[in-house]
């Protein structure tokens, strides 16, 4: 009988020649993520355990992104915690200030095709884009994981998301992702994993595949999965072997269910407050003012992400009165976007451009909002007090949609759009297609 | 097979980790420094209220979100026996039982049940309350060895040759 992506995976992973949802298996860990907030935690928990030494220091990468640069007196622990138990165990893979986890993790190979990666931060579901295995776990079992190289789970049955058609112009993955999750709701894919295909997917980028895996887990996903093409081999610079070729979900593999879309008929999208499935046309919601814009994350922090973004706003300005913070996902993307001229378009908008982190989307530095105030943001979460006080209202949108509404001052799904007063007149920017084809 | 009685507190559906301990109190030393910011975004009361032996019922996919173990860290600490909601996260749902925090998932309860309220618990059967009995499904085995070692930590110990080869189930499960 034919298997599912994540089948293939777990199979591979433990040498057995096929297994079957709801089977409990032990794996083996190709990489593990640990991320700085829960540094010092994995570290006692690990002494505690009473292990000796780390199961493979290589396979190990730690990256400091939530603190980084500091922003309360405290942080800096986490930061000397880490650093101590790196040099103890012969870690080598540290990140100090080089941007987000889950950036990194793809962007700098650490995880190749077919890989089953864990770590401690639930958006851990990203490297699926690269049609690897990876989810979030807690620094208890992160600590085991050090010290045993293994963990056991639970077969997922599998969803698979089928994408027929072309994207629209205007449209990116992250609408079509909030759609799904509207769909499905918050707790919809809660223990499956989600696989997707279709055309429109094969048609989309690395990136745009990585915005999509990224909130999965706002499903309640275990993991989401693509099927590893030329793009995916460019990207994380390997030639796929015959196991990375074959993982794709078979003709008659057995699926919880089988979801299809038709691209065409998608349009720009926003998670309102405050949870992720509640889902509106961006249109719907046209004319709501707003005080902040937040581009950056783990979710849509990328090149195609600022570049979108870019696009709307080049030649405009940001409305007078609302703060626009562009944080880079990765120091990397950070260098690239300045390098492309993106930034200075950003900046000459009125951008407010951060260091390259998790900024703002964990709501502990980098534009905290408070009582009364409304953010457009491009994470993936839009959960009651996660970017400052509880009555703040968090909209979850695309890039292009993001800066639309920075230049308008309210909500809007016009992309050729200024504040009244502020507009120059002269330049005209036509719609974001959320893709590289056209250069600033 | 177990039994305790306790006081029900009742949250709704999708309580999120961010609602259970918001990312600002994450990086702080102790999970009893944390505590007291338990649900406060929802219910800033809420912390103080709980009890030793409280218990809470919530609706469905309860802990969704990050996966932040603070989170069934701060429930437990503030003296949750155990939650019964309609679902839960999955990361969650891990988290919790290698902490030794009970988890268990029944579909009606919650429409049924007010704050408040004293319900009683026999563990891997049934939830009584108002004179009627609510069923709920027993763990997997591996879940049960971890909950009876007394968590992942005590079970990584054991395996490691630093704990003894005792039960410490009865406390936890």
């Amino acid at each position: 009988m034919g298997q599912t992506i994540i089948e293939k995976i777990i199979a591979h992973n433990i040498g057995a020649p096929s297994v079957k949802p709801g089977q409990i298996v032990t794996v083996q860990a190709d990489r593990v993520m640990v991320d700085d907030i829960m540094m010092p935690f994995i570290v006692s928990k690990f002494n505690e355990m009473g292990f000796g030494k780390v199961w493979d220091p290589d396979k190990v990468v730690m990256i400091y992104d939530h603190l980084v640069p500091a922003s309360q007196q405290d942080d800096v622990r986490h930061y000397q915690v880490g650093d101590r138990f790196a040099e103890k165990y012969g870690i080598r893979n540290v990140h100090r200030s080089d941007g987000i986890c889950h950036q990194l993790m793809t962007e700098a190979g650490y995880v190749k095709p077919g890989d089953v990666v864990f770590g401690t931060d639930s958006h851990t579901t990203t490297y699926g884009c690269v049609g690897a295995f990876s989810t979030g776990i807690g620094y208890t079992e992160m600590a085991a994981i050090l010290g045993t190289g293994t963990l056991w789970v639970k077969v997922p049955e599998t969803i698979k998301v089928v994408i027929e058609g072309e994207m629209p112009e205007g449209v990116m993955s992250k609408d079509l992702i909030l759609r799904l999750i509207g769909d499905l709701g918050a707790d919809g894919a809660t223990y499956r994993a989600l696989e997707f295909s279709g055309p429109a997917v094969d048609a989309m980028s690395v990136a745009s595949r990585m915005t999509m895996a990224n909130m999965a887990i706002e499903a309640g996903a275990k993991c989401a999965l693509f099927t590893p093409d030329a793009k995916t081999a460019e990207y994380c610079n390997v030639e796929l072997d015959q196991f990375q070729k074959g993982l794709t979900g078979d003709a008659d593999a057995v699926y919880e269910r089988t979801m299809v879309y038709q691209a065409e008929e998608l349009v720009p999208v926003m998670a309102c407050p405050s949870q992720v499935d509640k889902i509106q046309e961006v249109r719907e919601l046209e004319g709501t003012p707003i005080d902040q814009v937040f581009i950056g994350s783990c979710t849509n922090g990328r090149l195609e992400d600022l570049e979108a973004a870019a696009r709307v706003l080049k030649g405009k300005k940001v409305a007078p009165f609302v703060k626009l913070v562009v944080t880079p996902a990765s120091r990397k993307v950070y260098e690239d976007a300045l390098k492309a001229g993106i930034l200075k378009v950003l900046v000459e908008a009125g951008a407010i451009l951060t260091h390259p982190g998790c900024g703002l989307c964990c709501g502990r530095t980098g534009g905290i909002l408070s009582d009364g105030e409304r953010v457009v943001a491009t994470n993936n979460r839009n959960f009651l007090g996660r970017m400052g006080t509880s009555k703040v209202e968090i909209y979850l949108a695309s890039p292009a949609t993001a800066a639309a509404c920075a230049a308008a001052g309210t909500i809007t799904a016009e992309r050729n759009v200024s504040y009244e007063g502020a507009q120059e007149g002269k330049d005209q920017c036509h719609a974001a297609s959320g893709g590289s084809r056209h250069p600033l | 097979m177990e039994q305790f009685t306790g006081k029900v507190w009742v949250l709704g559906d999708d309580i999120d980790t961010d609602i259970i301990i918001p990312t600002e109190y994450l990086a702080m030393k102790t999970i009893e420094d944390m505590k007291q910011y338990g649900f406060s975004p929802l219910r800033p009361e809420l912390a103080a209220k709980i009890g030793k032996g409280d218990i809470i019922v919530a609706g469905k996919n309860f802990g969704c979100g990050s996966s932040r173990e603070q989170a069934p860290e701060v429930v437990k600490a503030l003296g949750i026996r155990c939650v019964i909601a309609r679902s839960f996260a999955r990361i969650f749902f891990r988290n919790a039982i290698n902490n030794g925090l009970l988890l268990m998932e029944q579909p009606d309860l919650y429409d049924d049940v007010a704050e408040g309220d004293q319900i009683t618990v026999t563990v891997n059967q049934a939830v009584h309350y108002n004179g009627k009995n609510y069923p709920i499904a027993s763990l997997p085995d591996n879940l049960v060895e971890i909950l009876n070692a007394g968590g992942l930590v005590k079970a990584m110990r054991k395996r490691n040759g630093l704990e003894k080869e005792e039960d410490h189930g009865t406390d936890h499960y």
